[in-house]
């Protein structure tokens, strides 16, 4: 598949994430339009995951230890076959399978719940230990975001992360650079972040977290990087493919209504 | 019977018996594997230990992480810095995927001793018991300690075990019927009962025989399971009188508050409670702390006298 046909399908999968959301009347826009790419890239390329059968073995792991871009996520899993994509409208909805932050229980291919910041990332490091025992040749990857850096419990996790020579574990950050009071910088610094992480023993690789030919590119160095795990920074947009949207730290939790809704959708490319 | 043994010391022994026969259990801890007696299996079993440092949050996620991918883990650390410092971590990874996570937690309440108010905690059973799903355990000597945590290891799901540092007399024989989520009677008596748990059972065993010198004939239920609670053992007890609880933990949502949600609802009577009263502990030794802070036999006895308005 060609660069342009991975990004046709993020294309979709934000047009689903803006519908949900909406459909949702709440919910995490920004911050699930900024990874859309990298998900796409894990679940259209690099893992091996099979939707008709989720708890395949040997299979790889995608955990969103930034639960809140759920959206995305779940836009993703329909996409890729797991559930029927009329489902995503129930997103945040009573009895719903896709609940405002993830549940493993209630929807396939979800492999760990989440939503409070951090945990993820540290539950990544049990299944990549597991994983190393048992010697399943499953990969996990897991997606943080850039102020979840600020909790204390993921700077545990990389340090044993690295520790364990977790080589089999491959941390994403989705550097949006904005978190729910701003700017990081100006509620509480996370810079220098590919430092952060190589002086806790990482490979680390910085990229442009919306260019596929980078994302496949670190991808592929991860997984032939040997004895300690990887982190690749991905500098990316919040909001990015809606232009109202765009490095806007007020759409990190807010969803769009009727009129911004026909508006991102059409900037998309899709239609209501 | 004359004999002592810490809770602790029959758990480290009784992980390395289980590990014998269960491939797949593994045990982690944070830096305090000689204290929390994980050593001995880790010395054991070197490839299924892991030390995660002084890191409990990442101890009991990393621990999750490994339980959803099909291991049963038993993890440990001072009860403070379980149920205390990684409760949340706790709540929302283990508790909300019921993972088959066994938090193994060791130096809880007063007997911690010198190390003082900081490692002393009260609070540990009241918070575990409100996690839904969450099963909590609380034995009172080495047997009860080495059946239940057969059992503990063999269910699935979230346990929290809690266990003391201080060494306790015998209060089975061998063979003896422990069963996860059965209270043990003890000893029969038609005045009152006491529901205790932990080295409270011992402290109740003093008591009732200090009692029965002054003509008071008092029961006493081991409760070394708070979560399943045994309804029926305490509605029975209710039946035949009074009830004292006594635990080595703040009377605040322990065992004396789970006994009264069951009892006012079932089969009120009146009741005492025996444990810290909504206040931090000190340095000290364990039973200078016991006698200071009100979890001794004497003070049971006590609060039999004052409930029996004797």
């Amino acid at each position: 598949m060609s660069y342009k046909e991975y990004e046709k399908i993020a294309s979709k999968i934000r047009e689903d994430v803006i519908k949900e959301v909406h459909s949702a009347g709440s919910g995490h826009p920004g911050g699930s339009l900024s990874a859309a790419d990298i998900v796409t890239a894990l679940y259209f390329k690099e893992m091996k995951v099979d939707p008709d059968n989720p708890d395949m073995e040997g299979r790889d792991k995608f955990i969103l230890s930034k639960g809140h871009a759920a959206p995305v996520q779940y836009a993703a899993l329909a996409e890729k076959g797991y559930f029927e994509k009329e489902e995503l409208l129930t997103l945040r909805k009573l009895g719903s399978r896709l609940q405002g932050h993830p549940n493993r229980d209630k929807l396939p291919g979800i492999e760990m719940s989440t939503g409070s910041l951090g945990q993820g990332f540290a539950v990544c490091v049990g299944m990549a230990l597991a994983n190393k025992m048992d010697n399943d040749p499953g990969r996990i990857y897991t997606l943080l975001g850039d102020g979840e850096l600020q909790e204390g419990l993921i700077w545990e996790a990389a340090m044993a992360s690295s520790h364990y020579k977790l080589d089999n574990l491959c941390v994403i950050v989705d550097w949006n650079g904005l978190q729910i009071d701003g700017n990081n910088d100006d509620v509480m610094t996370v810079k220098p972040i590919d430092e952060k992480f190589r002086a806790f023993g990482f490979n680390v690789l910085v990229i442009d977290g919306h260019d596929f030919g980078e994302i496949f590119e670190a991808f592929d160095n991860a997984r032939k990087c040997k004895g300690r795990p990887t982190a690749i920074i991905a500098r990316t947009h919040k909001g990015r493919g809606v232009s109202f949207m765009e490095d806007q730290a007020g759409w990190h939790g807010k969803a769009p209504d009727d009129e911004q809704t026909k508006q991102a959708l059409e900037e998309l490319g899709g239609a209501l | 019977m004359a004999d002592k043994t810490a809770t602790r010391q029959a758990y480290g022994k009784a992980l390395v018996e289980i590990g014998k026969t269960n491939k797949n259990l593994i045990v982690m801890d944070a830096d305090l594997s000689k204290s929390t007696m994980t050593a001995e299996f880790a010395k054991t079993f070197p490839d299924r230990f892991f030390n995660m440092g002084i890191a409990e949050q990442n101890l009991y996620a990393t621990a999750c992480g490994m339980a959803l991918s099909g291991k049963v883990v038993c993890a440990s650390t001072f009860a403070m810095f379980a149920a205390g410092r990684a409760f949340e971590i706790i709540r929302n990874s283990i508790g909300y995927t019921r993972a088959n996570v066994k938090i193994c937690a060791t130096h809880a309440g007063i007997t911690v001793g010198e190390d003082g108010a900081s490692h002393q905690t009260f609070e540990d059973l009241a918070l575990m018991r409100t996690i839904p799903g969450m099963t909590v355990v609380n034995p009172g000597d080495a047997f009860s300690t080495a059946e239940l945590m057969k059992q503990v290891v063999e269910m699935q799901g979230p346990c929290y075990v809690r266990l003391g540092r201080a060494a306790v007399p015998a209060l089975y024989e061998e063979g003896a019927e422990i069963k996860l989520g059965k209270g043990n009677w003890i000893r029969r008596g038609k005045d009152i009962t006491v529901v205790a748990t932990g080295i409270m059972v011992n402290e109740a065993v003093a008591a009732a025989a200090e009692l029965s010198s002054q003509g008071i004939d008092a029961g006493i239920i081991d409760m070394h399971t708070i979560k399943p609670l045994d309804e029926e053992i305490l509605v029975e007890a209710a039946s035949i009188g009074p009830v004292v609880t006594a635990e080595e933990h703040s009377v605040i949502g322990g065992l004396g508050g789970a006994t009264a949600e069951v009892l006012c609802r079932r089969n009120p009577v009146r009741m005492a409670m025996v444990g810290q009263h909504d206040t931090f502990g000190e340095s000290g030794k364990p039973d200078e702390l016991k006698e200071k802070y009100g979890m001794t036999s004497a003070d049971i006895a006590k609060a039999v006298k004052s409930l029996l308005n004797r």
